[in-house]
Order: C-alpha cells, then sequence, then structure tokens
C-alpha cells in the first residue's frame, strides 16, 4: 500500500489488469441455424403473429382523446396562466406593488408599476397598490418563481394552457385581465388521480 | 345467352370509348377511398381514429389532400431536368390506369342489347400487358428521381430500378404455373378456368410469391425502399410537390388497386362465386370489387405491421427465396400438367 506500480517493479496487481488480447472474447451460446424448411416456417409464423398483434390493437379500441371537445384533466400544481387574487371579504387586491415578483422573474416578463393607496382610492390591502401589472406570456416559461416570490400570495399560477393568439401584442397580459376569472374553466384532477 | 363465356370478345367503337371512360372514373373514385381507408385502418391498428374531422366520419379528407395538393405552387430544383421532371408522374400515372384496363370485372353482358364486355380490353396477352406496363412504370420512378438533381432522389430511384428487376422475374415466374393450368392467358380465359377450384388452392406457392412481388412492385410496406422515408426523405418524390406529387400519390394507390384486381382475377376466382352460387350479370363487378378490397386491406393490414426490410434483405429475398420458390412452384406445375393430360 501506499507505492505506485510502475513497470519495473512488476506487481502482480498489475499484471492482473494488463489487457491480454483474446482472453476477453466471450464464446456466444447460439441455437444451430434452422433449415430452410424450419426458417421459412419461423417467418411466416413471426409475420402471422405481427398480423395479429395489430389486428389485435383495433378490437382493444382506440386511446385518442378528442382534443378540443376532451381534455385531459391538470394537476393541481399544473402551472398554466397566472391569476391575481382579491381577499373575498374586502374584494382589495392582494398586491402591493412590491415587484419582488418582476425581480423573480428570469424570463423579465413581469412588469410592475406601483402607486400610493389614498382613502378615497383604496385598492389593496396594503401601503401602496400596483397601478399597472402586465405579464408578457409570450416570454413566460412559467417556472413559477413568481408564485414564489409573493410575500401575499397574491399572485399563482392558474390552470390556463390554451394561450395561442393572433399576435404578440395580445399576449400581453393586464392586471384586470389576470385579475379576472377564466372564460373556460380547465378540468381539474385530485391529487391522488 | 351466346355471347356469355366468349374470351377475347371486342365490342363495336363507340363502345369501348364508353367503357375507357367508365373505367377510368370508376378507378378515380376509387383511389380516394383507398386512400381514407388505410388512414383509417391504420389508424385503428395504432389505437387511434384516422382522419375525422373533415366531413361526416372523415370522409372528405382526401378531397381535402387533393385540393390543397392541386393549389399549392409548381416549382421544381433548380439542378433539375425540366422536361423529365414534368413527364415523369405523368408516365406513372398513365401506365397505372393503363394496367387498370384489363381487370375484368365481369364477363359478357347483355346491356340494352349489346353484348358488353365488362373490362378494358380483354388481350390475348393478359398478364404480359401488365408486366410491360409495369416495367414502363418504373420509369416513372427512375426518371423522376434521376430528373430532380437531388441525391437522396436519385438513391431512391435507384433502389426501385434493382428492386424491380428482381421481384419482377419472381412475379412473372409465380404466373406461368397459373398459366400452364389454365391454358391461356387472357385474364377472362383465367378466370373461367378457375369455375372447379380458385387457384389460390392448386396454386398457393405462386399466389404467395406473386402476393410478395406485388408488394414489392407497388413499392409499398416493407418494400418501400425506394420512399423510404427515413433515411432518404422521400425517395424519388422528394422533390415534387403539389399536383406532380398528387400524380405519383394516385398512381401508388391504383397501382395497389391493380395488383389487388390482379390477385382477385387470377387466384381468387375473378367475378365467379364459392359453392357454385350463380348471381345475375351485374353481381358480377361487385364480386369483385369485394374481393379486390380484401386484397387491399391486406395491402393496408401489412403496412402497419411489418417494418422496412434493410436492401441486402431485400434483394436476398427476392433472388434466394422468392425466385427458387417460383422457378420450384413452376416445374413441379409442368411435370403435374404434363403426366395428367
Amino acid at each position: 500500500m501506499g507505492e505506485n506500480p510502475t513497470p519495473e517493479n512488476n506487481s502482480p496487481a498489475l499484471a492482473l489488469t494488463r489487457w491480454v488480447p483474446d482472453e476477453d472474447v466471450v464464446e456466444v451460446q447460439r441455437s444451430p441455424a434452422p433449415g430452410p424448411a424450419r426458417g421459412s416456417w419461423r417467418a411466416f409464423r413471426e409475420t402471422a403473429r405481427g398480423l395479429q398483434t395489430t389486428m389485435m390493437r383495433w378490437f382493444e379500441g382506440t386511446n385518442t382523446i378528442q382534443y378540443p371537445e376532451e381534455k385531459v384533466p391538470v394537476y393541481p400544481r399544473f402551472r398554466g396562466r397566472h391569476k391575481l387574487h382579491r381577499f373575498e371579504d374586502t374584494g382589495l387586491e392582494k398586491c402591493v406593488g412590491c415587484s419582488l415578483c418582476a425581480a423573480a422573474c428570469p424570463a423579465d416578463c413581469i412588469r410592475v408599476v406601483a402607486a400610493e393607496n389614498t382613502p378615497e382610492n383604496r385598492v389593496s390591502a396594503g401601503e401602496r397598490y400596483a397601478a399597472v401589472y402586465e405579464i408578457n406570456l409570450s416570454r413566460c416559461i412559467f417556472c413559477g418563481y413568481c408564485e414564489v416570490a409573493c410575500p401575499f400570495d397574491a399572485i399563482t399560477m392558474g390552470h390556463d394552457y390554451e394561450l395561442s393568439d393572433y399576435s404578440r401584442s395580445d399576449l400581453i397580459f393586464t392586471k384586470e385581465m389576470l385579475l379576472a376569472e377564466p372564460l373556460d374553466r380547465t378540468p381539474l384532477r385530485r391529487e391522488g388521480e | 345467352m351466346s355471347v356469355l363465356g366468349v374470351v377475347g370478345y371486342y365490342e363495336p367503337w363507340y363502345v369501348q370509348i364508353i367503357k375507357a371512360i367508365v373505367i377510368f372514373a370508376v378507378g378515380l373514385q376509387l383511389v380516394p377511398v383507398v386512400l381514407l381507408a388505410e388512414r383509417k385502418i391504420m389508424g385503428r391498428m395504432q389505437g387511434r381514429y384516422g382522419p375525422n374531422r373533415v366531413g361526416p366520419y372523415g370522409a372528405l379528407q382526401p378531397l381535402a389532400d387533393i385540393l390543397k395538393l392541386l393549389t399549392k405552387e409548381q416549382f421544381r430544383p433548380s439542378t433539375s431536368v425540366g422536361f423529365l421532371f414534368a413527364l415523369a408522374p405523368i408516365i406513372s400515372i398513365l401506365t397505372a390506369v393503363a394496367a387498370f384496363a384489363i381487370i375484368p370485372f365481369g364477363d359478357v353482358q347483355d346491356i340494352f342489347g349489346t353484348p358488353v364486355g365488362l373490362y378494358g380490353v380483354d388481350l390475348s396477352i393478359g398478364p404480359l400487358y401488365v408486366f410491360a406496363f409495369g416495367a414502363i412504370a418504373f420509369y416513372g420512378i427512375m426518371l423522376g428521381g434521376w430528373s430532380s438533381g437531388s441525391k437522396y432522389s436519385f438513391l431512391g430511384s435507384m433502389r426501385g430500378a434493382a428492386q424491380l428487376i428482381s421481384y419482377e422475374v419472381a412475379q412473372g415466374l409465380a404466373l406461368v404455373g397459373v398459366i400452364f393450368t389454365a391454358g391461356t392467358l387472357s385474364l377472362t380465359g383465367i378466370v373461367h378456368a378457375q369455375a372447379g377450384m380458385w387457384y389460390i388452392v392448386p396454386q398457393f406457392f405462386g399466389f404467395l410469391v406473386f402476393l410478395v412481388a406485388g408488394f414489392a412492385e407497388t413499392n409499398r410496406a416493407p418494400f418501400d425502399l425506394t420512399e423510404a422515408d427515413a433515411e432518404l426523405v422521400g425517395g424519388y418524390n422528394t422533390e415534387f410537390g403539389g399536383g406532380k406529387f398528387a400524380s405519383y400519390y394516385f398512381a401508388e394507390y391504383l397501382n395497389v388497386l391493380v395488383i389487388s384486381g390482379l390477385v382477385t382475377t387470377i387466384f381468387l376466382g375473378g367475378w365467379l362465386m364459392p359453392f357454385g352460387i350463380d348471381p345475375p350479370g351485374w353481381v358480377d363487378p361487385f364480386v369483385v370489387l369485394f374481393k379486390m378490397s380484401l386484397v387491399t386491406f391486406l395491402f393496408i393490414w401489412v403496412r402497419a405491421t411489418l417494418p422496412r426490410l434493410r436492401y441486402d434483405q431485400l434483394m436476398s429475398f427476392g433472388w434466394k427465396v422468392l425466385l427458387p420458390l417460383a422457378t420450384l412452384n413452376t416445374l413441379v406445375t409442368a411435370v403435374l400438367v404434363t403426366s395428367t393430360h
């Protein structure tokens, strides 16, 4: 132990690791090749078995989900389009315009402009509120970091995933759009399902 | 009726023109049906529905496909040979339609007092005519691939050449046994000779060889090496688009129908019904169409099942299996026919 094996000292450990040609060739056990009669019977049988396999799929029925009509339910933790939330009792917005979500966003798709709440114009529960809250969904990577960063659970990831649109500017979602309930409710599945 | 059972009957010229138009129209209508059937059946065999959006049960899908192809821009690569590039799909479609003409859909019938044979033309050299047009059809693929000026197309068409030569020999030999037994080259004559027993029973190996060679002739899976999507992009038709591609597509499916019709005529008794049932003459075309649809279903079924052969497997299968089998079948049939007559 401790001494490095060198070619000169020719230790038994080194001799064991040295590669000897033809020593690592392993005999493969194969059954004898089938004759013409047996071989053609085998080919015929296997072809028939393949045909049976494909025909059985027909009788099994289809696995297709007819997408626009039928939808696969999403899991509760599915990260779809964002939602902004209000307090249920007072109806005030939870967002206080702190911009932590914008800071956490790796895709830089959130823009928040904060303004002060006044007694006449009270929008949020905190000191300030988000005057402008925009998410550019054509940049968003749906990582959910904004949800993690938010100290008031004001923004969460919703379940909507049908977000295609005809122009890029239509994909910039404003605060009103994010606060509103989505028009089409995405089917949801239970956690254990 | 005295005209029934006539072999090689020729009608007046106006009947022949009407027949040509009817057969072309029927062939034209059958192709979209096969196209849709293939996509539906393959879908079911892969656990899908197949096309079901365009029209009821997707019935208008072939129409939509063809409309889309015909309205596409006509273009060709700058390296292509323009004249041949335009000619090649025409050759393909022409030979397919021409071969369709000799498939008998029924015997000579009395229609409005005129005896009419329910076939395009009843040649005394039926199978030779098919092989002749099959050989010319290869020029459609060969010229299409070569004139594209693309290496993938060229490779595809070269493979097509080798494949066609290998399999046409076996296909021809597979029919020799039938011709010995029937004693005629006329396709209606061959059908009449099957009155007692369809040739699929005494010529079973001929049937197998002809069917397998037919798969190779039509460049269908598992012998679709000419268009091997995975390695050659699209093979000989890589550079073709729009109407030209539609022509190739049409020709491929019409060839499937032609081979189905030939198998029906030569081995499955044509318009004859089993168990000696002798329906009135107008049923004959439907019997033939039913049998053809069974063979076409087999084509689709095999396409959904078998993977594409490697090129050397294709060659060795053609020369080492099919050709000896066809030769042996011919020899045995010849010995039996000469010893019993």
